[in-house]
């Protein structure tokens, strides 16, 4: 009986989808239970009706750190972020271990919790913190952690195990219920509710044809806010170029970069900006497909968005002829992620929509000519799109009047780390890193992270050194760390360009124990695997790294790392090639602390220990051998 | 007829037409470019890196970069063959390839390519992973030791339905290239020896004809790759 009821919800499913392979994502979330409980019999099904072999449908499960994991009742992902570890994550960890009576990354016995270590969440200015079940666990504590494990063994549901109503904004709204804060900390001209929602769509569009509004957005010079700074106007541009049927705006909301979580807070407290600069970008460009691509991490906020985009189509803010405007049909979808980094990669996304696995494409073709299911693509950061929308309101010369030289207008900032006031500031382009550290109330600071793991650290030290100069020629990170004597530099698309994670590490920090261990595992973790560069030495350079720091290390170990480096560079996209920046970046400016570790005097050191090796044989003999060349 | 257009490679001038990648207009003229995952007749995904050229001071793979008129590209320069040296390197590290067992030496594209390179010691430590042999009840075996994850076997081998035989699994430095449990016991007798055949490594090995063509007389015994 239970049987036949599984398969009807398979085939249910399916017939949702159309048995349309592309759409294997939303079939995997939707059948998780069932494919949990019985995986052999549901993936027999599954690849018969899409016509593909159990292998292929595997290839693309494994691909998924959430549909990889997730095998118990309750399953409780504990993020790793550096911000995490900062904030004793490691005593939390080991309640979570202590109360379940089982290793992370294992199921308990009665098959009730599942522990798992998991990539950063977007709660850096709450850590630690956890998803259990879809809902996330902010601050928790070991005290907690005993409280949340006891109500789960008397089965209670996740919602009863939250604290109701405490997170602020729309985070208490009741299709959100979270605990989730905003801390949104400085206001400025995207942040401040100054406009009534929909104007644009609702007015401002009928008086402007789509020339004209990719004209505007062209002339306030606005450029990409996910971290690579693609001038926004001229990605627009690009997508009508080629002739083609439909074309696509997607949303990128896979905010993945550790440290970030302020596209989080937009999505959170301005939805409406987010999908009206979705359909400015429609208008624009022409598209009528239109797909919010959400990080799993966020499904929290997937019933409150769905609900926004129900009541922007009752009225007629999508759908067919949007606001009387023949021909303007354009309709938005939520597309959830399934927990993978790499997948905000615009043409990774792209693949992981189409139901694959997320591995970047080569390009050309770009998406803006060949995107998803073939067809003219453009996709945005969520802030790039809200600002588009005020931009549109306002006009670019008022917003031209906002920051410096290069880089115009405000950029959201996600500040993290050691500081007294973690959260998300709006910050003019342009501001100095030393008045944003006094902004938020970080002391005694021994380096900031700008741009997250794949930025960079900057110091005085070695910049002056040729040999450096020589190789920076090789990096182009898309932020850095920066060591104090840069605090004057600013922020801005010359001189240090961020999508906005900002985390801060006062003295007390180790950073390469700490903090640049931290960055390669996660770089490891979240590699496609794809490129044979990306896939093999970020776990050899994290392996010397650790020679280094057990006191093996010598002088050629450090020269190793800094050549090797090199080699990422021929990867396919941006993780691949930034895979090495934690340890270079390091090196160029931290050098000290590399060579604190290393034996200076000693030129080979193979970190092969002789009594080491032999400790099982001296066991199980019971005595030593003579070891006369140690003598 | 298409428009004909000129790029160079290594200052040597070329005459081809637009549409084509990079690797297809050396190739047309004799200028050898080496590559591991690409395979002849589909779609090049550049997962190896082997084939990567400069253009500009940006690296840029030539299987999969359409030619344009007027392109310089560097391809035998010191930097690239040594990035090129490496790659092998990293590729004999991560895995466990032992020529003198293995039944594909002398048809081993891995193998020719380092004798080219010249490659004595990896600049790598060896990391000797732990890997598993998977091809019980099968016609063929597949060795995860020896398995650089080109995926040709993914691009090349299907049954008539277009399902594929072989498909990726996990990520990262996890990842491995696993042949489909129940598909693999029903291969047949040419659809193993072709999949034997398109791994460029020994991967992918036909059971019971081992060493059928002595070592001495293969493919790159006679003729070094790239001459």
């Amino acid at each position: 009986m239970e049987t036949t009821l599984q398969e009807k919800k398979i085939f249910d499913t399916l017939k949702k989808y159309g048995n349309n392979k592309s759409r294997l994502i939303d079939i995997l979330h939707e059948l998780k239970n069932e494919l949990a409980e019985n995986k052999k019999a549901v993936r027999k099904i599954l690849s018969e009706k899409l016509e593909i072999s159990a292998a292929e449908l595997d290839e693309v499960i494994s691909f998924y750190h959430f549909f990889l994991f997730g095998k118990g009742k309750y399953n409780i992902y504990l993020n790793t972020s550096i911000t995490a570890e900062l904030k004793d994550r490691d005593k939390v960890k080991k309640a979570f271990e202590r109360y379940c009576e089982t290793p992370f990354n294992s199921v308990t016995q009665d098959g009730l919790i599942g522990l798992y270590d998991t990539s950063c969440i977007g709660m850096n200015d709450q850590e630690p913190a956890a998803i259990i079940n879809g809902k996330i666990f902010t601050n928790l504590t070991p005290y907690r952690v005993k409280e949340l494990v006891q109500g789960i063994k008397s089965n209670k549901p996740v919602e009863e195990l939250m604290y109701e109503n405490s997170g602020d904004g729309n985070n208490s709204h009741p299709d959100v219920n979270s605990m989730v804060y905003n801390n949104i900390r400085r206001k400025s001209i995207i942040l401040n509710k100054d406009y009534p929602v929909y104007s644009f769509l609702k007015k401002g569009i009928k008086e402007m044809t789509p020339e004209e509004v990719i004209n505007k957005i062209e002339s306030s010079n606005l450029r990409g806010r996910g971290g690579a700074g693609f001038p926004t106007g001229l990605k627009w541009r690009f997508g009508c170029r080629v002739p083609s049927n439909h074309r696509v705006i997607i949303c990128n909301a896979d905010e993945g970069e550790p440290g970030t979580f302020k596209d989080r807070v937009l999505l959170t407290e301005y939805p409406e900006l987010v999908f009206e600069g979705m359909a400015a970008a429609a208008y624009a460009t022409g598209s009528d497909i239109g797909i919010l691509y959400l990080r799993y991490e966020y499904l929290y906020l997937l019933k409150f968005l769905n609900k926004k985009l129900i009541e922007m189509q009752a009225s007629n803010l999508l759908g067919n002829n949007i606001e009387g405007i023949k021909g303007f049909n354009f309709n938005i979808r939520i597309q959830m992620g399934a927990g993978a980094y790499v997948c905000g990669e615009e043409s990774a996304l792209i693949e992981s929509l189409e139901g694959k696995r997320g591995e970047p494409r080569d390009k050309p073709p770009f998406p803006v000519e060949k995107g998803y299911l073939g067809y003219p693509t453009i996709v945005n950061n969520v802030e790039t799109l809200a600002t588009a929308v005020k931009i549109l309101h306002f006009g670019p010369d008022w917003y031209s009047g906002f920051g410096t030289g290069d880089s115009l207008g405000t950029k959201l900032l996600s500040i993290s780390g050691d500081c007294k006031l973690p959260g998300i500031y709006e910050v003019e382009w342009g501001i100095r890193l030393g008045e944003v550290l006094e902004m938020c109330g970080a002391e005694d600071v021994q380096a900031v992270q700008v741009g997250g793991p794949s930025g960079m650290l900057i110091g005085m030290k070695d910049l002056n050194n040729l040999n450096s100069i020589e190789l920076m020629k090789w990096y182009k990170p898309s932020g850095m760390m920066v060591a104090e004597k840069f605090f004057d530099r600013k922020l801005s698309y010359s001189d240090l360009p961020t999508g906005g994670s900002i985390i801060i590490f006062n003295n007390s920090r180790d950073l390469l124990k700490e903090v640049v261990l931290n960055f390669m595992s996660f770089f490891i973790e979240e590699s496609c695997g794809a490129c044979s560069t990306c896939r093999n030495l970020p776990y050899i350079m994290k392996n010397k790294l650790q020679k280094i720091l057990n006191g093996n290390g010598v002088k050629k170990d450090i020269e190793d790392l800094l050549s090797w480096g090199k080699i990422l560079k021929a990867s396919r996209c941006g993780l691949g090639q930034a895979a090495g920046n934690p340890i270079l970046s390091s090196i160029f400016n931290f050098r000290y602390l590399y060579e604190k570790h290393i034996q200076s005097l000693v030129e080979f050191n193979s970190e092969f220990e002789i009594e080491k090796a032999v400790t099982a044989y001296s066991k199980f003999v019971h005595r030593k051998p003579v070891l006369y060349h140690l003598q | 007829m298409e428009k004909e257009i000129k790029i160079w490679i290594d200052g040597t001038e070329i005459t081809t037409s637009k549409n084509k990648t990079i690797l297809e207009a050396a190739k047309e003229n004799n200028i050898y470019i080496p590559t591991l995952c690409y395979f002849v007749n589909t779609e090049p995904k550049a997962n190896c890196r082997i084939c990567t050229i400069m253009i500009n001071n940006r690296m840029l793979t030539a299987c999969t970069t359409p030619v344009a008129d007027g392109m310089e590209i560097q391809n035998n320069t010191e930097e690239l063959t040594d990035l090129r040296k490496s790659i092998i390197e990293l590729l004999f590290v991560s895995g466990n390839h032992f020529c003198p067992t293995c039944e594909k030496s002398g048809n081993c594209e891995l193998q020719a390519l380092a004798y080219k390179y010249k490659m004595l010691v990896p600049r790598f430590p060896y990391e000797f992973p732990h890997k598993q042999m998977i091809g019980k009840g099968s016609k063929i075996l597949k060795d995860q030791n020896r398995c650089i994850a080109c995926k040709r076997c993914i691009k090349t081998i299907k049954d008539k339905k277009g399902r594929r035989y072989f498909a990726t699994k996990y990520r990262g430095y996890k990842l491995e290239i696993v042949p489909d449990e129940e598909m693999i016991k029903t291969i047949s007798e040419e659809t193993a020896q072709q999949a034997m055949d398109n791994c460029p490594v020994g991967s992918i090995i036909k059971k019971e004809i081992g060493f059928n063509m002595p070592i001495g007389t293969r493919k790159f015994d006679k003729t070094p790759i790239g001459k």
